[in-house]
């Protein structure tokens, strides 16, 4: 056995190797269930579910510089169809979310068409405006969402897989199915990301007018980016509805939508896995400050503000910099 | 619907339009001035309201409220733009978003510790109770009140900044802050005199809507937007634009309930995003870019 | 060396701001392969003319025709696609993006891959190719990883001339390259144009204060003045020229 061998694994140990700590970070996920208790791991669950709003938020707002007010709307849409459906139509998974996407992007790209002709301030309070249209959507329309109520008693249905039946009422169970989905719409977020597509996204948010003087029509790829956004975040929305098992309006709400947003700044917005970082941090925050006060709010808002006044890279951000030294090269 | 019952229902848009004309005029100066979109406008409201209830429960009349709490709000707006905006005034406006969602949430869980989760109402003076004898029927003292107060606040904005001195250099100041600078005028100092009578204006409304409703926690999130709505339709900046969103939006809320069945609330969002849609800049706003 | 072919036309072109008419009844021709300069006083409306032209602003009146297409009241994309390329005046990059990256953009948009979402970018062999290509053509193939937010000056005026570039264009609007640009840096960029004149088949139009860089690569030179074209001609024609002279070169 040469020394080479053990150079490469070294090599691979590196700690500034990033296939190291994503390696690291898979294992500990996949072996959460068997480490930590059931409270735990619905924590950890729901924390997957975030870190999937958040990324695909992240999208739009780090990848394409545009500040959305309204993204609940899609994650909103994407758990009222699941939950729906699952209620009334028929206990088929697969069905219910492929539904809660399909309503998710097409409600995204129907209102992105409105609002990419705009730019900051206005295109933050187009998005404002529809969010809260489908919030009060969702919370007037009785007889099909419950209104006020929600919707309740969510069932998590039996999942068919090829002949082999998964129940997915055990927490267990649903923590690795939603780690599946979640892990299987990151991966392709991050293709997206670092495809020529996300290139543009990059460019459009430096300087969106000078991308038209190249011949790319600015608005056609925000309204892509904002749809595939909106998709992903469906997809949050419809693993969060049998995971809550029950959902009501308020996750439509304006302030809902800030949360992600508050996330990617926490964790990094320039960062692919920023916002994922972001969500577990202010999740955990919240967790550990509700224990010793109710008013974990007002922490909470004194971490925002001191982010956005001192470290607005994010703490992935700051690691970064220092890790890489970045500033004429970029790694 | 008769016509004495049409009447009052456009006196109650009226009233709604004023209490919303306060806020949302103090929200576009500040915006006009800073540059600043504040999403802590709603709280500033809701400390109002609280303090009307507070300061009323404290001193024995209504009267010092309405004189008083204004006051400390502008107050807290002199500390919040010192120490939370002045640090970020360059920096991209997204961040300036979030920061004052920050703000939100800081002001949010201080009310929550002082008051707690109940609901406080608090009721008018005595002197307004009751309802005034009007077109063979009554309509409440209070609510007139209000209206001659949004009048007068209405009237007051607008000698401020017409006839004098400061109201000249805010002006200058809004349109080109280059150029204030350049005539000398101190623009730290007008922009923490312009954030303060902004928070003012927001808690002057936030007593005055006081007796007028339940005072609760969520009054700051759901304030702030239909201050935007305001805003917007009118036209960011536009301090006669704020007039006007108000007054539709007034008249909206007091009629949509009869017209528009359940879905009333949503309307003031299309309207909102209309507005958006073909004429971004609002009814009074400058060009859009 | 004119081809013959008229690569742009305008007739009539104007645009006015309130009372103020930037342009005011501008009608030009270019053939292929030419290279014009077009010079004037500050404020003569050379940027707004590129500006018609290139559809960042719309003409109150007039038309513009490329390749005998009229292209007035397109947007800027669309025109772009088209084959008019520019560089602003003053720098419009991606800051936050490298110079490789500022320049593979274009080069993406020039290739049509800018849709593709599920490959990853640096597998894309051809556009590795052009973007070193180009990068090599301005003489920064060893800054490929710097931002370009911090680069100089002189560097940044030269990625963006590489980014318009690379959407292979048939016009070229430059306006002012040698802007804040020192004397080597002036040279560097003058040989760069006239090598572009040069190797392709490409149509120049080139907006400067400098005169030396004018007189030095400039087949024709348009003056224009207060919206309006005065004199346009050769350089020696323009140089003896006393309208001009009083209107401009008086001046330096």
């Amino acid at each position: 056995m040469g020394t080479g061998k053990w150079v490469g694994v070294f090599a691979a140990l590196n700690i500034r190797s990033k296939l190291f700590w994503i390696i690291i970070a898979i294992l500990a996920l996949a072996l959460i269930p068997f480490y930590l208790g059931d409270f735990l791991v619905v924590f950890v669950t729901e924390m997957l579910i975030m870190a999937l709003f958040a990324i695909s938020l992240n999208l739009l707002f780090g990848y394409t510089g545009l500040l959305s007010f309204g993204h609940a709307a899609y994650f909103s849409v994407g758990a009222y169809t699941t939950g729906l459906f699952l209620l009334r139509v028929s206990p088929s998974l697969p069905l219910a979310f492929l539904l809660a996407i399909i309503l998710a992007t097409l409600s995204a790209w129907i209102i992105g068409f409105f609002c990419v002709r705009l730019d900051e301030i206005y295109f933050a309070m187009l998005t404002l405006a529809f969010g809260m249209m489908v919030h009060t959507i969702l919370w007037k329309w009785d007889s099909l969402t419950g209104g006020a109520d929600g919707l309740v008693g969510i069932p998590r249905p039996i999942l068919n897989f090829f002949g082999l039946k998964i129940g997915l009422s055990s927490i267990t169970n649903y923590y690795y199915f939603t780690l599946i989905i979640v892990g299987i719409c990151i991966f392709i977020l991050w293709v997206i990301v670092n495809s020529p597509f996300g290139l543009i996204l990059k460019s459009i948010r430096e300087n969106h007018e000078r991308v038209e003087f190249v011949g790319i029509s600015m608005r056609r790829y925000r309204l892509f980016s904002f749809a595939i956004s909106g998709c992903f975040c469906g997809v949050a929305g419809a693993l969060f509805a049998p995971f809550e098992m029950s959902i009501a309006p308020d996750i439509a709400f304006w302030t809902k939508s800030a949360e992600p947003v508050f996330m990617s700044l926490l964790g990094g917005m320039r960062i692919f896995v920023g916002p994922a970082v972001g969500a577990a941090i202010y999740m955990y925050l919240k967790e550990i400050i509700s224990g010793y006060t109710e008013l974990w709010m007002i922490y909470l808002g004194a971490v925002l503000i001191g982010f956005v006044i001192f470290l607005p890279g994010g703490i992935v951000g700051f690691i970064h910099r220092k890790l890489y030294a970045v500033g004429e090269e970029t790694p | 619907m008769d016509r004495v019952m049409f009447f009052f229902f456009f006196l109650n848009g009226l009233t709604s339009a004023m209490t919303l004309f306060i806020i949302a005029s103090g929200l576009t100066l500040i915006f006009g001035v800073l540059g600043i979109l504040n999403l802590a406008h709603g709280s500033l409201f809701m400390l109002g309201a609280y303090f009307a209830f507070q300061f009323t429960y404290w001193l024995g009349s209504f009267w010092w409220a309405l004189i008083i709490a204004p006051l400390v709000c502008a107050g807290v707006g002199i500390i919040l733009e010192r120490f939370l905006l002045r640090p970020v005034y360059g920096i991209h406006i997204t961040f300036q978003l979030l920061l004052t969602f920050g703000i939100i949430l800081l002001v949010t869980d201080i009310v929550r510790f002082f008051w707690g989760v109940a609901y406080y109402t608090v009721s008018e003076p005595e002197m307004l109770m009751g309802a005034l004898p009007m077109l063979g029927a009554g309509y409440p003292r209070y609510n007139l009140f209000v209206i001659l107060m949004g009048i007068l606040v209405g009237l007051a904005i607008w000698f401020l900044l017409t006839k004098t001195k400061v109201g000249k250099m805010v002006r200058a100041a809004s349109s080109d802050k280059e150029v204030a600078n350049g005539l000398g005028i101190n623009v730290p100092q007008l922009y923490a005199v312009v954030f303060a009578f902004g928070a003012f204006l927001a808690g002057l409304a936030g007593v005055l809507a006081a007796p007028l409703r339940s005072i609760m926690l969520e009054l700051d999130v759901h304030t702030i937007i239909e201050a935007f709505a305001v805003v917007v339709i009118g036209g960011l900046g536009s301090i006669p634009g704020a007039l006007l969103g108000s007054l539709l939006l007034g008249q909206l809320n007091a009629f949509g309930i009869f017209y528009f069945s359940r879905f009333e609330m949503a309307f003031m969002y299309v309207l909102m995003a209309i507005i958006l849609i073909i004429r971004p800049r609002g009814l009074f706003g400058e060009e859009v870019a | 060396m004119n081809t013959g072919i008229n690569i742009l036309e305008t007739r009539g072109l104007r645009k006015h701001f309130g009372d103020l008419a930037a342009v005011a009844g501008v009608d030009l021709n270019f053939g292929e392969g030419e290279l014009t300069a077009v010079i004037g006083p500050n404020g003569a409306g050379k940027t707004t003319f590129f500006n018609l032209v290139t559809g960042k602003l719309k003409p109150t009146a007039g038309k513009v025709y490329f390749r005998g297409r009229d292209i007035t009241g397109l947007t800027p994309y669309q025109i772009a696609r088209k084959g008019i390329s520019r560089i602003f005046q003053i720098t419009n990059l991606f800051p936050e993006l490298t110079v490789y990256e500022n320049i593979r953009v274009a080069v993406l948009s020039k290739m049509k891959e800018t849709a593709k979402m599920l490959t990853f970018d640096r597998n894309l062999k051809r556009a590795n190719d052009e973007t070193d290509r180009i990068l090599d053509t301005i003489g920064l193939s060893d800054k490929g990883n710097y931002l370009c937010g911090v680069i100089s000056h002189g560097d940044q005026r030269l990625v963006e001339t590489g980014v318009a570039l690379a959407i292979d264009p048939v016009l070229l609007l430059l306006d002012e390259p040698t802007g804040g640009m020192g004397p080597e840096e002036t040279d560097e960029m003058v040989k760069f144009i006239r090598g572009l004149i040069e190797k392709q088949d490409i149509t120049i139009l080139l907006v400067e204060h400098d005169m030396s860089v004018v007189f030095s690569i400039a087949e024709r030179i348009v003056v224009m003045h207060q919206g309006e074209i005065i004199a346009d001609g050769k350089p020696y024609e323009i140089k003896a020229d006393k309208g001009v002279r009083e209107a401009y070169l008086g001046e330096e």
